[in-house]
């Protein structure tokens, strides 16, 4: 690093990556070569000849039926989490609230987002479980039996419910700033054009948050389908969402075919690739109008 | 606008109920463990376990290195491309957000494949080589919030006329970095350390999967033996997440204060 003058300096630059090498040697053997890993293992056969039979493999009625759950847990805990989220933000940016509860609403929301894995899963089972604290009231009190009534932890609606915990806050997190950049003029313009609230919020504020919208929907799907912890300390392995599987299937091998649970991994980076892109092409489109 | 209040704290209220609930009810249960009245029982049983202590102490020490391990990775990447290399900082930014992408769980599944006892570099072999791996494996799940906040903290200071300044004085790349980067971000670089301490402390799935005597593990050990012990571990838990965010608030708020307004 003798050569450190200006910009100007064509040798000086053209030596300048060398800084980068770390990181990046970090980022391949860490990041990038593990995953390309699973990626081609999954198209390859035991010999190592290149196949689409492992893919193919993917469509038998159980692992099917494990990526059909997972997409519909993650899809409804996305969706309940964004519209809820969406609520709590308006309300405490828009909705005429007291100043002052906007900061403990930020700071819960940063750490709820966090509370996520086998504490979370703990803290549901206390909640909802056979002997949790609204299982218990409900039946002291009202006679419900939760538990009659075909509701269990270990069910879709159970994980959606859990999944919930960290998804509305992370909502919240990142709908809020978007909200704060609605301009008031907007409104006001509506208002004197004889628009009313209702018209205002669909033909206005709606399209301009829309990408934000689609794009947090898509973020929350990716980070329920990935997750592993909390469905895992919640059900051990008796709802096959797909990380649980793959999980199983990476302990010992429960699929009876190494390649399978390649292909099986190979289909989750599909799966949460698709949600990150849409949420990362949607958020360039949406900071055209939010700056 | 008096119907908007009232949606407004509707609204609230729901989240708030939705909110509390599981955190009273968690709390509730964990003072059941004495049979009629409530007791702290629970706490004191999980504290005594040796294996707490001993999973605890692992998962504390791995927070603090992989603390290390990210701060001496990304503040002088996200510096030189600020300084040198700014037609790389799209790339360089793409790759940081990739743990995002990539479940944890498929990340560790690779390193399984690439780093087993039969490949050219046999991290699994040994416990201290699968200890390496487990801190490589967490610093690339931090990457993207470590990145992020070291970043952000680099756009408000004047890296070139810094470090044109330091260098007329004579100063090295070593000093630089320490004596001139570092403390100028610092309050960002804490605020990522935080973060980084909070996802580690409770990790389960790459530890697990790597067989690492870590805390998310002991955790769900305790989760599938025990009844009243989860209950004050996730407490514990949510405590421990609570002072962390507690703390980027804090070291945020006391870099304000050092900063003129501009």
């Amino acid at each position: 690093m003798a050569a450190t003058g200006g910009l100007s300096d064509r040798s000086a630059r053209s030596w300048a990556w060398v800084g980068l090498v770390p990181f990046l040697a970090f980022a391949l053997l860490f990041l990038i070569l593990p995953t390309m890993q699973i990626v081609l293992g999954a198209f390859r056969d035991s010999e190592g000849a290149f196949t689409l039979e492992n893919v193919r493999n993917l469509f038998t009625p159980a692992i099917l039926g494990s990526f059909w759950i997972s997409i519909r847990i993650s899809f409804a805990s996305a969706f309940l989490g964004c519209v809820i989220g969406f609520a709590v933000a308006w309300a405490v940016t828009l909705g005429d609230l007291p100043r002052w509860l906007r900061g403990p609403v930020m700071t819960f929301s940063g750490v709820a987002s966090n509370f996520a894995g086998v504490p979370l899963a703990f803290a549901f089972l206390a909640t909802l479980g056979r002997l949790g604290l609204v299982t218990v009231l409900l039946r002291q009190w009202f006679g419900i039996n939760l538990f009659a009534l075909g509701f269990n932890l270990l069910s879709f609606w159970g994980l959606t419910l859990t999944y919930l915990f960290f998804q509305i806050p992370l909502m919240i997190l990142i709908i809020t700033p978007a909200l704060d950049g609605l301009r008031r003029e907007w409104r006001e313009a509506a208002e004197i054009l004889g628009a009313s609230s209702l018209q205002y919020w669909r033909m206005v504020a709606l399209p301009i948050l829309w990408p934000t919208l689609l794009g947090t929907l898509a973020l929350l799907f990716a980070n329920a389908f990935g997750a592993v912890a909390t469905a895992y300390a919640l059900t051990g392995s008796s709802l096959t969402i797909v990380p649980i599987l793959l999980f199983a299937q990476i302990r010992g091998d429960v699929l009876g075919d190494p390649h399978l649970g390649y292909a099986l991994a190979f289909g989750m980076i599909v799966v949460t690739g698709i949600g990150n892109a849409l949420y990362i092409w949607l958020r360039t489109r949406a900071e055209r109008w939010i700056k | 606008m008096r119907l908007q209040r009232v949606w407004a704290w509707l609204a609230l209220a729901v989240g708030m109920v939705y909110f509390l609930l599981p955190l009273i009810a968690t709390f509730e249960f964990s003072l059941r463990m004495r049979r009629g009245v409530y007791s702290f029982d629970a706490y004191r049983v999980v504290l005594a376990d040796p294996n707490f202590q001993a999973t605890f102490g692992y998962s504390v020490a791995m927070a603090l290195l992989t603390i290390l391990m990210g701060i001496v990775l990304v503040v002088p990447t996200a510096y030189w491309v600020r300084l040198k290399l700014p037609r790389w900082r799209p790339v360089v930014e793409f790759v940081t957000l990739l743990p995002l992408v990539i479940p944890a769980i498929v990340i560790v599944f690779g390193y399984i494949r690439l780093y087993n006892t039969s490949s050219i570099l046999p991290l699994t072999g040994t416990a201290m080589g699968t200890n390496l791996l487990l801190l490589l494996g967490y610093t690339t799940l931090a990457l993207p919030y470590m990145y992020r906040a070291v970043d952000t903290g680099l756009r408000a200071i004047d890296v070139a006329t810094l470090t044109e300044a330091a260098q007329s004085l004579g100063a090295g790349w070593l000093r630089i970095m320490t004596r001139i980067i570092l403390p100028n971000v610092l309050v960002a670089v804490l605020s990522g350390a935080f973060l980084t301490f909070a996802i580690v402390i409770g990790e389960f799935t790459m530890a697990a999967l790597l067989n690492r005597p870590a805390f998310g593990p002991y955790m769900q050990l305790l989760g599938a033996n025990r009844a009243y012990e989860p209950a004050a571990l996730a407490v514990i838990a949510f405590a421990i997440t609570w002072a962390c965010m507690g703390l980027i608030q804090l070291v945020t708020r006391f870099q304000k204060h050092t900063h003129l307004p501009r």
